[in-house]
């Protein structure tokens, strides 16, 4: 239930930025999650769905969930590569799961072998957009 | 459109903690990781609510000093960190399997505002930070984000160490952080150039690493217990 405290994050955010741009009421918000850090998606629209309900502003808010693949690219031979076909085990992937950055402790470049990779899409939970009338 | 929504409730983890205290040193090898353990362990033995953060990545080494072996977070709403030797405990080698760490400035930045937004601190009278050695992204991403911080800086008497240290307190001061003191460690005795408080170089202190009680025991763990005297912080009775 990791999931709880990056789903009350997206909707305090969601929240916030509507009282920044002084959005009467939220309609709409894209979340994004990273194919790396393999998010639950019932367990974070079950907590979402919780926490709604002590968020005033997020009453009629629908999230909509955007599944974006990883993409690498190594540093050291500028191979790009996805994460499929990366071998780990499963303590490897929850501690993945955890810190997206682990990735760089279990996962090498399928090319060069090396772990200097950049995580250059797809890495956790991002708000892509956020509607709402004025 | 692309917003990182973590930073919006790293407030809300730290709410209930009453005071932070960030232990920075800006040279490695100065006894910053046994001073964050130490000063954890005296007051939560003192009886105060207590939690340690080892934030330095690269180089985490207080489940060493602390000989903390086989714990691991709770998974409830975030993460609540492991209780050991009444101390709730949080490193990155819960999640590294005790294996090299190789990040990049930038993802280091990434997965401490990940472990701030995630764990689940509750109530602490205090927490104490281990900071990423030096003044880089890291170390100010924790600034920024754990407002409340107060800079434990520890020092030794070489020269090196002190002329570095005089240009991150500035460092500290323009980002308006709180400086509560300087400790320098591993003092030949005498009066201390530019602290509050020295702690005399301790030749028993390796034999104490990794048993909680007998580094409570070395002449550092007193020495640490007078400096935080000086610095009004509460020390052993």
């Amino acid at each position: 239930m990791h999931e709880w405290a990056l789903a009350e994050s997206v909707i305090k955010s969601a929240v916030e930025h509507a009282s920044t741009e002084k959005l009467k009421k939220l309609k709409e918000t894209g979340v994004v999650f990273g194919e790396l850090q393999a998010i639950d998606t019932e367990i974070f629209v079950f907590a979402l769905e919780e926490l709604r309900k002590q968020f005033a502003g997020a009453k009629d808010c629908k999230f909509k969930i955007i599944k974006q693949p990883a993409v690498f690219r190594c540093k050291a031979c500028s191979h790009e590569f996805p994460l499929k076909g990366l071998r780990k085990t499963k303590d490897e992937a929850e501690f993945i799961h955890f810190v997206p950055e682990m990735a760089h402790t279990f996962l090498k470049c399928p090319k060069c072998k090396s772990p200097d990779f950049e995580i250059a899409a797809g890495r956790g939970v991002s708000i892509s957009y956020i509607k709402g009338d004025r | 459109m692309n917003i990182d929504p973590r930073p919006s409730v790293i407030d809300e983890r730290l709410k209930k903690v009453k005071r932070i205290i960030a232990v920075t040193g800006w040279k490695g090898g100065i006894g910053k990781s046994v001073t964050a353990c130490t000063l954890a362990l005296l007051l939560a033995k003192k009886g105060f609510k207590t939690g340690l953060f080892d934030l330095d990545f690269a180089g985490a080494s207080d489940h060493v000093i602390l000989g903390a072996k086989g714990l691991f977070p709770k998974e409830e709403k975030g993460l609540e960190p492991p209780v050991f030797e009444g101390v709730k405990f949080m490193s990155v080698v819960f999640f590294s399997e005790n294996k090299a760490v190789p990040l990049r400035g930038a993802n280091v930045s990434d997965a401490i505002i990940e472990l701030l937004a995630i764990t689940q601190w509750g109530e602490l009278d205090f927490l104490v930070l281990d900071m990423p050695p030096g003044i880089n992204d890291a170390a100010l991403d924790v600034m920024r984000f754990a407002r409340k911080a107060e800079v434990l800086a520890v020092t030794t008497p070489s020269v090196l160490a002190h002329d570095v240290l005089a240009r991150s307190l500035k460092l500290y001061q323009s980002l308006k952080a709180p400086v509560l003191g300087v400790v320098e460690n591993m003092s030949g005795g005498g009066k201390p150039k530019n602290a509050a408080a020295a702690i005399k170089f301790d030749p028993g202190l390796e034999k104490a690493l990794g048993r909680p009680e007998a580094l409570l025991k070395t002449a550092f763990a007193s020495g640490l217990g007078r400096a935080l005297k000086a610095l009004g912080l509460p020390g052993p009775a």
